[in-house]
């Protein structure tokens, strides 16, 4: 009796310990000056890819390395995403080439999944994502949705909750979304460093967004 | 040559396909004083014949690496509402009709549709509404679409994660 009480109560604990950092790590803001980060960019398939590698072409060179995470499936953004970094290198050709990397893991949610199959289909995504996010350390994660940015992203807060690094999380929702928020981009409002919206009836709707105009 | 192109992206988009092969809309397509059009059907199950005549032609294909030609030589683009589709057919300058897939559950594509309408850069209906329409609009109110900024989007970039001097 007494060491369940005691399992529960270091439990409760825990719990409230990792509150405590989820909330430290979502109000620290501090900018630290660098000359280059590394960086996590998810490419979410079609539209998705299509758009995040639009906003990839106006970054610096200083944002590298990348490491583009995809879908197991997909096959169409990772030809995308080759064919954008050598567009890339051969109007570059002064500085070194730019090492960049694809990694793959499975899909969290398929369009017009049930509730309960995402939940478990998330959770193995995170299963695979953690270990991902751990070994790479990236300064920043770079994402539009859809689902399978959400546990690479809860993947990125957990670094920070667990004190190994923080990761600052940046979520630009797409073009399409002109009056409502998607639900990755609901989930991440609350998740992520900036949510990014093109629109200004997003802005009004959600004054904690970042609105820019349209961006891509 | 005056050619129409109608892109369905990476998608399937059957109704669309079908509807703009049938005889009718072949028809208005003519009278209107296209003999070219080209269709890229995507994933799609209904593959119309092509075919080319004296005074017409039709191309039918799934997928090329880049549409950048097909576009190129379009004088009026058929479109999903796919905003890939959307986006780089007014960065042409190229007149654009959006064709909404009614059958897609949750609509978030008629959103950006809608609105680019609102903003006078393009037309949008239904595949039932896209005779009539193609037989009543007028191209020449459409204004001229200016590209994204994504500059905005570097310099926020740079100045959050501390890049900016």
């Amino acid at each position: 009796m007494v060491w369940v009480l005691s399992l529960a109560a270091a439990a409760g604990a825990v719990v409230v310990f990792l509150v405590l950092r989820l909330w430290v790590v979502l109000h620290s803001r501090g900018v630290t000056p660098r000359e280059s980060l590394s960086l996590v960019v998810v490419a979410g398939s079609g539209g998705h890819t299509t758009e995040i590698l639009r906003l990839l072409e106006s970054l610096s060179s200083a944002y590298s390395p990348r490491h583009y995470i995809l879908a197991d499936t997909d096959e169409m953004s990772a030809k995308k995403i080759n064919s954008f970094e050598l567009d890339r290198a051969n109007r570059d050709s002064s500085t070194m080439r730019t090492r960049y990397y694809l990694h793959r893991i499975p899909r969290s949610r398929e369009v017009q999944q049930s509730w309960l199959s995402t939940v478990i289909s998330t959770l193995h995504s995170m299963w695979v994502s953690f270990p991902l996010i751990y070994r790479v350390k990236p300064d920043l994660v770079l994402c539009n949705g859809p689902g399978t940015c959400v546990p690479i992203c809860i993947s990125a807060l957990l670094l920070g909750i667990l004190g190994i690094k923080k990761v600052i999380i940046v979520y630009v929702e797409s073009i399409c979304r002109v009056e409502t928020l998607s639900l990755s981009g609901k989930i991440l409002l609350h998740l992520s460093d900036y949510l990014v919206v093109q629109w200004p009836t997003l802005k009004e709707k959600y004054p904690k967004s970042v609105y820019l105009g349209r961006i891509v | 040559m005056k050619c129409v192109f109608v892109t369905v992206g990476t998608t399937s988009f059957d109704d669309l396909i079908a509807c703009v092969s049938a005889h009718d809309s072949l028809q208005i397509i003519k009278s209107l004083g296209y003999d070219r059009l080209i269709l890229q059907i995507g994933r799609g199950t209904v593959a119309p014949e092509p075919f080319s005549t004296e005074s017409f032609t039709l191309d039918v294909y799934r997928y090329k690496d880049s549409l950048k030609e097909d576009l190129e030589k379009a004088d009026l683009v058929i479109s999903h509402a796919g905003a890939g589709s959307c986006l780089e057919t007014l960065e042409k300058g190229k007149p654009l009709v959006v064709v909404i897939n009614e059958k897609l559950m949750n609509n978030h594509q008629l959103e950006l549709a809608k609105q680019l309408h609102k903003e006078g850069y393009l037309f949008y209906c239904t595949c039932s509404t896209l005779p009539g329409l193609l037989q009543s609009m007028d191209l020449s109110t459409l204004k001229c679409y200016p590209p994204g900024q994504s500059e905005k989007f570097s310099a926020f970039l740079d100045k959050v994660v501390g890049l900016q001097k």
